[in-house]
């Protein structure tokens, strides 16, 4: 059987500018700016659409193989 | 880039008509400028009243002009911009740069108020370049500081709006937020607002 893997959305807090760029672009609701500090992609939610990391300005996001 | 569109769309996704108003308007009269204000005061009341950066994430009228031309119309090339201006160094050395051209304009227009200084009717690009502006203002219809104020403040707003144009066409549509002396203002309010 082919396994697929799953992407998700990693999100760094360290060059993240909390423009909220991904949230407004989310499917999902995954990606969300917390209190205006940094930003979180909740992996239960996240589809791996990677719509995120084609708008993020900083180069905060990057698609990872979800374990 | 591939055009890409907000999730669902909100009244606050239109508030790029505010951007072209502003500019418009001081065009035609430079005393319009001094609504640029609100522009200023807006993200400190979210950021200290609420500790968030709602206006970055919603009601900035900048950041919604640079998504819907980079992002909705497709005009943004949707390349990340090279590291180091992605860098701190970057992000909070353009923010001293900043303040301290916004420092210096508020002192050209303390020197206008005490009779140091005359008004001068231009609009400064890149805080160097010197365009006349004579006719958006009717001499003596306000103070010469108030003037001086609103050719100074358009001035500033002009010249990042130009600034985050260009880098939207060149990189990513809001690539002008990962640098904004704003964002990066009330993001520093938030982090020390919210410290856990
Ligand atoms: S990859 Fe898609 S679903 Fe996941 S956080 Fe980014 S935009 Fe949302
Ligand atoms: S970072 Fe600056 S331009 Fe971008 S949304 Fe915030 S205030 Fe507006």
């Amino acid at each position: 059987m082919v396994k697929v893997k799953r992407r998700r959305a990693v999100i760094s807090r360290d060059i993240y500018v909390a423009c909220g760029s991904c949230e407004d672009v989310c499917p999902k609701g995954a990606a969300r700016v917390i209190r205006g500090s940094y930003a979180e992609a909740d992996a239960s939610l996240c589809i791996g659409c990677g719509r995120c990391e084609m708008v993020c300005p900083a180069g905060a996001i990057t698609m990872e193989v979800a374990e | 880039m591939k055009p890409i569109q907000p999730i669902k769309k909100n009244w606050y996704h239109y508030l790029w008509i505010w951007s072209v108003f502003y500019f418009a308007m001081g065009f035609f009269n430079i005393l319009f400028a001094w609504l640029g204000l609100i522009s200023f005061c807006l993200p400190f009341i979210f950021a200290f009243g609420y500790g968030t950066k709602d206006f970055c994430n919603r009601y900035c009228d900048r950041g919604q002009l640079l998504r819907v031309l980079g992002g909705q119309v497709g005009l943004s090339k949707g390349v990340l911009m090279p590291s180091w201006i992605r860098s701190s160094w970057f992000r909070y050395g353009f923010l001293a740069f900043f303040m301290t051209m916004f420092g210096q304009m508020l002192y050209t227009t303390y020197l206008v108020a005490s009779g140091i200084k005359e008004l001068s009717e231009t609009v400064t690009l890149f805080w160097s370049i010197r365009v006349p502006w004579e006719w958006a203002y009717t001499a003596g219809s306000v103070e010469p500081w108030q003037a001086q104020f609103a050719f100074g403040l358009y001035s500033l707003m002009l010249t990042s709006a130009i600034i985050g144009i260009v880098l939207m066409l060149l990189y990513k549509p809001r690539s002008w937020c990962a640098v904004c002396p704003m964002g990066t203002m009330t993001q520093m309010i938030c982090k020390l607002r919210n410290k856990e």
